[in-house]
């Protein structure tokens, strides 16, 4: 359940950003989740529920924007989507790829007042 | 253009001036009418906030949106950042071992610096969710052990990490490990300023691990195959194993040994001996 930690690092950075970007409240939070981070999240939506309550985002909306994953074939010499870290090139079948997107986990944006 | 806000608003001001001042009067200037602009107001008791994300409130409600931009572990990474600093700076190897409960790691470790410590200058860090029984097993040894316990916590972050450095203050150009918590899932998300991460995978798990858990295994740069002893009493694949481990990491390296027989023990002590010395190389 390492999305607990994710959701108080997030908590962290919103408390962290409240007296720079000037709110009180968070209403929603965007974040971009490769699909390659290793992520559970329904497990986050779940946590973040919990992390949350009584701070300043307090009963805040999760929004998840998911992002493909995506791999550089060395034998294809391109891009190609992949779905999981063991799956093969969808074009050559090798498995000498590198993942080159989709393992991100980041804070796009937020609604706060 | 309105010279308050800049919004682009300024038609229709009319200014009354007293051209009767006398040198020193201050002018004053009367707007006629307010903006038209509803949203926008100029009254100077207003607390204008003119910070990076500085908006108007548009329409009734004060609600906003704020670019964040930031990766949710960038505070991990930050600590892992100082950390590897701190390692690279006295030449010192750190390694994350991550593997599941039962692996075998402690008793690799113990096996380890047994055969080590009279050479070389080592520490462990112990994580794990309760009890120091690990940390007591190294110390047993005669090398320096710190304990985190990381309660409901299923992995160890960079910031306990550089915590336990400074109680350990090690010397340069020394090897450390770091024995995280059992779990093949949640340590591999956690820089914590380590050389490589180490996965231990003993022949007793099923050989299908590698692509049940392949995060880990596209974290690690050296897989360790170990209790090979009991491989003829089992059904273990390891050719498939190995197999599962490059197909989620190519480049992933592979050792088979037995920490309680020995066997396979001096190909890894080879490993350590040169990353160790590729550790002390290079670092500006």
């Amino acid at each position: 359940m390492h999305e607990m930690s994710l959701c108080e690092s997030i908590l962290q950075t919103l408390e962290q950003q409240a007296p720079l970007q000037n709110y009180a409240k968070v209403k929603t939070v965007w974040l971009e989740i490769g699909a390659l981070a290793g992520v559970e999240i329904e497990a986050l939506k779940f946590s973040f529920d919990l992390v949350v309550k009584g701070s300043l985002a307090d009963a805040a909306k999760l929004e998840i924007i998911e992002i493909p994953g995506e791999a550089w074939c060395m034998p294809c010499g391109r891009n190609v989507p992949v779905r999981q870290l063991y799956d093969e090139c969808p074009l050559c079948g090798s498995h000498q790829i590198q993942v080159s997107g989709g393992d991100q986990m980041r804070i796009k944006e937020l609604e706060v007042e | 253009m309105c010279g308050v806000c800049g919004c682009g608003e300024g038609l229709n001001h009319s200014h009354e001036h007293d051209h009767d001042h006398q040198h020193g009067d201050v002018h004053e200037h009367h707007h006629v009418r307010a903006h038209s602009h509803s949203q926008h107001h100029h009254h100077h008791e207003h607390n204008h906030s003119h910070g990076p994300a500085h908006a108007h409130a548009p329409g009734l409600t004060p609600a906003r949106m704020v670019q964040i931009e930031q990766d949710i572990l960038s505070a991990n990474n930050r600590y892992a950042g100082d950390n590897r600093r701190y390692f690279g700076e006295r030449g010192i190897l750190a390694l994350n071992l991550v593997s599941s409960p039962g692996s075998g790691k402690t008793t690799l470790l113990t096996e380890t610096v047994l055969r080590l410590k009279d050479q070389i200058a080592m520490a462990v860090i112990e994580g794990d969710q309760q009890t120091a029984r690990d940390a007591d097993r190294i110390r047993a040894t005669g090398v320096p052990a710190v304990q985190i316990n990381t309660g409901k916590g299923c992995h160890l972050d960079a910031h306990r990490v550089g915590h336990a450095l400074e109680s350990l203050n090690l010397p340069e150009k020394s090897l450390l490990f770091i024995e995280n918590v059992g779990n093949l899932v949640c340590p591999s998300a956690f820089d914590l300023g380590e050389a490589h991460k180490v996965v231990i995978l003993s022949v007793t798990e099923g050989e299908d691990k590698p692509i049940k858990y392949p995060d880990m295994f596209h974290a690690a740069d050296l897989m360790i195959l170990n209790k090979t002893d009991l491989l003829p009493h089992l059904d273990f694949d390891v050719a498939q194993c190995i197999r599962y481990a490059k197909q989620v990491n190519p480049k992933i390296r592979v050792l088979q040994l037995s920490a309680k027989t020995g066997e396979g023990m001096d190909n890894w002590l080879q490993w350590l001996r040169a990353e160790l010395a590729l550790q002390g190389i290079g670092y500006a």
